[in-house]
């Protein structure tokens, strides 16, 4: 009878067990492994790109920096990774934080205001203030979604909707609708500046990024952050703390965004409120999906999240580099986004599944 | 009844035992389903009894009646987002649609189509995009979030695809119907693609009321599993109403093209926000199964408002619109929220 009703979600990503009977093989396990077609697919596109333009991998050293094709796939890639780690945590608490574009945008916008507003526009402590106010900011913003998750109880993505359509209006308010351009070369270097060779700005997103690998897997909170992913009203009786750790997550979120908000500025030395960070909560979300962390929560994997901001930022580096307009980027994405929900969901699985199994094994049993 | 009378009695000092037609209005509440939608109403003519205080000629009837013209396309974007929030989905592609259909229009009037033909184009188009959706959710259980967001960037590459400049739009028959109007007594006059979309609008509220169709539809938002052990037809209903919010998004789209004689990619960005706002202001609840089409029409038009006042008052920069949609977003969501609670 339960298998006519929907499948519940957190039951449904569930890989399939294997038949006890029979001994995986190397090969069958490293496919049955989550992270194979992600990393699949960007080899797929790395090949592309090589094929394409056999220069693409060629990285060399000039004036103490690398450069080369794939430099700049890393450099790009930091902000939404920065973002994606975020919300991946988000996201294995079965929520969704739709806010961190304008986030990202309310940073950028405060602390180039800062910045241009300041006697001393180019110094070095004006750069780390400015910073630091709207990185406090943002963790402010996080609170307030997460009161509204937490405590309040509105569902993940009505509650940061809010911010999402209130944020562009305030970010807009701090630089007064202009595009504020600044000139700080501690900001710019954010974004453009290199340190032992590689760009300060991946450094920052994989610092972060490794942190919350850290934080997550050597300590027991990533598998706090599941418990509550998968049953907040048990986890909170077994004793977990169901409402700081979504609170937390939502103030991780945003400050991650604020960060990425500061790298996507200190990249134009610039903030355009209304189109700094556009859509990047969507990239973000697409970014975790395809990372093999499924959307119902409870489960989460901040690998799969580093492989599938990589292979975001270099889907936009091939689409030019093949000669197909800029723009046809976003139908890519959406080719990428439905192929990879197939792959995942658990009904077009089991078609072609049950497909394979009748042409090629006769003893296979349910 | 009894009960109720009973209670007033005391109250209305030996007024007998038989209830005045003056007690039946103080004590009449309506039914619990409709307070969001007038709660709604009674915002909208408090915002337009404080501008009409504030401001001189606020209360011209010209000035809703512009209003109506000036956010039919929005109107009908609500309409298709009604149907699709009551089964407890979600359509973000809304926005791009409708960027996608101007596109569409533009371009294919450029080539010389009749725009008969182009009308029909579109509207296949953006259903053909909805039923698309629709099928990924039901058949292969894809959160509506992610597979709209898949149409979303599908139709935004596809406007890209088509042509990256505005296209001005020079078709005479599709000029005629821009600037068509009506006029109404007093020498008011009012544009047929505001009375096109406030027909929309009525002709969702019968659907939603008094068909099996509209019934399902809150069946399967009340509760999707017992709608379908009921042996409603949740997957063609499912399907349907993404199918409806496509078209919907399509036709706004030829209002839009119409309302700025142009196509262009880069219209209606974000406003899938702006849809979903009007709808939750317009009392619909997020989880499904509960709300209205006329309250997601008023929606629409106290968002309207907002940006009236804003125009009117002329210190106000744009961005206080945003602000203003997140704050009326949270009160309503807070109020339904607070609501259920009581109510769970």
């Amino acid at each position: 009878m339960a298998d006519t009703l929907p499948t519940l979600p957190g039951t449904t990503t569930e890989p399939a067990p294997a038949p006890a009977a029979t001994r995986p093989t190397t090969l069958s396990r490293v496919l049955a492994h989550p992270l194979v077609w992600p990393v699949l697919a960007l080899v797929v596109l790395l090949v592309v790109n090589v094929v394409a333009n056999p220069s693409f991998l060629e990285v060399r050293l000039q004036d103490g920096h690398l450069f080369g094709s794939l430099v700049d796939i890393v450099r790009n890639s930091a902000p939404i990774l920065l973002v994606a780690t975020g919300m991946t945590l988000v996201i294995a608490t079965r929520g969704i934080d739709l806010s961190v574009g304008a986030i990202a945008a309310i940073a950028a916008a405060i602390a180039c205001t800062q910045i241009f507003d300041s006697a001393a526009q180019g110094g070095v402590g004006t750069a780390v203030l400015a910073c630091t106010t709207a990185l406090a900011v943002c963790v402010a913003l996080g609170l307030w979604n997460g009161f509204l998750v937490s405590v309040l109880g509105i569902q993940p993505i009505i509650a940061t909707l809010v911010l999402m359509v209130a944020g562009r209006g305030l970010a807009m308010l701090v630089t007064d609708g202009q595009i504020t351009t600044v000139t700080n070369d501690t900001f710019s270097a954010l974004a453009s500046g290199f340190f032992l060779t590689l760009p300060i700005a991946f450094i920052i997103a994989v610092g972060v990024y490794a942190l919350t690998a850290l934080l997550t897997r050597r300590s027991a909170l990533g598998m706090l952050i599941e418990a509550v992913g998968i049953n907040p009203e048990a986890s909170r009786l077994a004793g977990v703390r169901a409402r700081t750790i979504i609170w937390t997550v939502y103030v991780f979120s945003g400050l991650c965004a604020g960060v990425a908000g500061l790298v996507v500025a200190a990249n134009t030395n610039s903030v355009n409120a209304n189109s700094l960070g556009l859509w990047i909560e969507l990239d973000a979300i697409l970014a975790v999906v395809i990372g093999g962390t499924s959307l119902a929560g409870g489960r989460f994997s901040l690998t799969g999240t580093l492989v599938g901001a990589l292979f975001i930022a270099t889907l936009a580096r091939t689409i030019p580099n093949i000669g197909i307009p800029v723009e046809a980027n976003y139908l890519f994405k959406a080719l990428v986004v439905v192929l990879v929900c197939l792959l995942q969901s658990p009904r077009a699985r089991a078609a072609l599944r049950s497909r394979l199994t009748v042409r090629s094994s006769k003893g296979a049993t349910a | 009844m009894s009960t109720a009378t009973a209670r007033t009695t005391p109250g209305t000092a030996g007024a007998g035992s038989r209830p005045t037609a003056w007690d039946r209005v103080r004590t009449y509440t309506p039914a619990s389903q409709y307070l969001p939608v007038i709660a709604t109403t009674a915002l909208f003519l408090g915002m337009f009894g404080v501008g009409g205080a504030r401001y001189d000629g606020f209360t011209d009837p010209q000035v809703f009646l512009s209003l109506l013209l000036d956010n039919s396309f929005l109107i009908v974007l609500a309409v298709g987002m009604t149907f699709v929030i009551l089964t407890g989905g979600i359509d973000l592609s809304v926005g791009s649609n409708l960027a996608l259909s101007t596109v569409i229009a533009a371009k294919t009037l450029e080539m010389g189509w009749s725009p008969y033909l182009t009308v029909a184009t579109v509207l296949m188009v953006g259903t053909t995009l909805g039923i698309a959706m629709g099928l990924l959710i039901h058949y292969f259980d894809i959160q509506p979030f992610i597979a709209t967001l898949a149409g979303m960037f599908l139709a935004r590459g596809l406007c890209y695809l088509i042509s990256v400049d505005s296209i001005p739009i020079a078709d005479e028959t599709f000029q005629s119907w821009a600037f068509s109007t009506t006029t109404l007594p007093g020498g008011y006059y009012l544009g047929r693609t505001a009375i096109v979309a406030v027909a929309t609008v009525a002709v969702a509220a019968f659907v939603l009321a008094r068909t099996r169709f509209g019934r399902t539809v809150y069946a399967i938002g009340g509760n999707e599993s017992s709608a379908l052990l009921m042996g409603l037809r949740v997957g063609f209903t499912k399907v349907g109403v993404y199918a409806i919010s496509g078209f919907c998004a399509a036709f706004g789209g030829i209002l839009f093209s119409l309302y700025t004689l142009s196509g262009y990619s880069l219209n209606a960005v974000g406003m899938e926000l702006d849809a979903i706002a009007a709808v939750v202001i317009g009392g619909t609840l997020l989880t499904g199964g509960r709300g209205f089409v006329v309250g997601s029409f008023v929606g629409v038009l106290v968002l309207g408002v907002i940006q009236t006042f804003i125009s009117f008052d002329g210190t106000l920069s744009s961005w206080w619109t945003r602000i203003s949609i997140g704050v009326l977003v949270l009160v309503f969501v807070v109020v339904q929220r607070l609501m259920t609670r009581r109510a769970s």
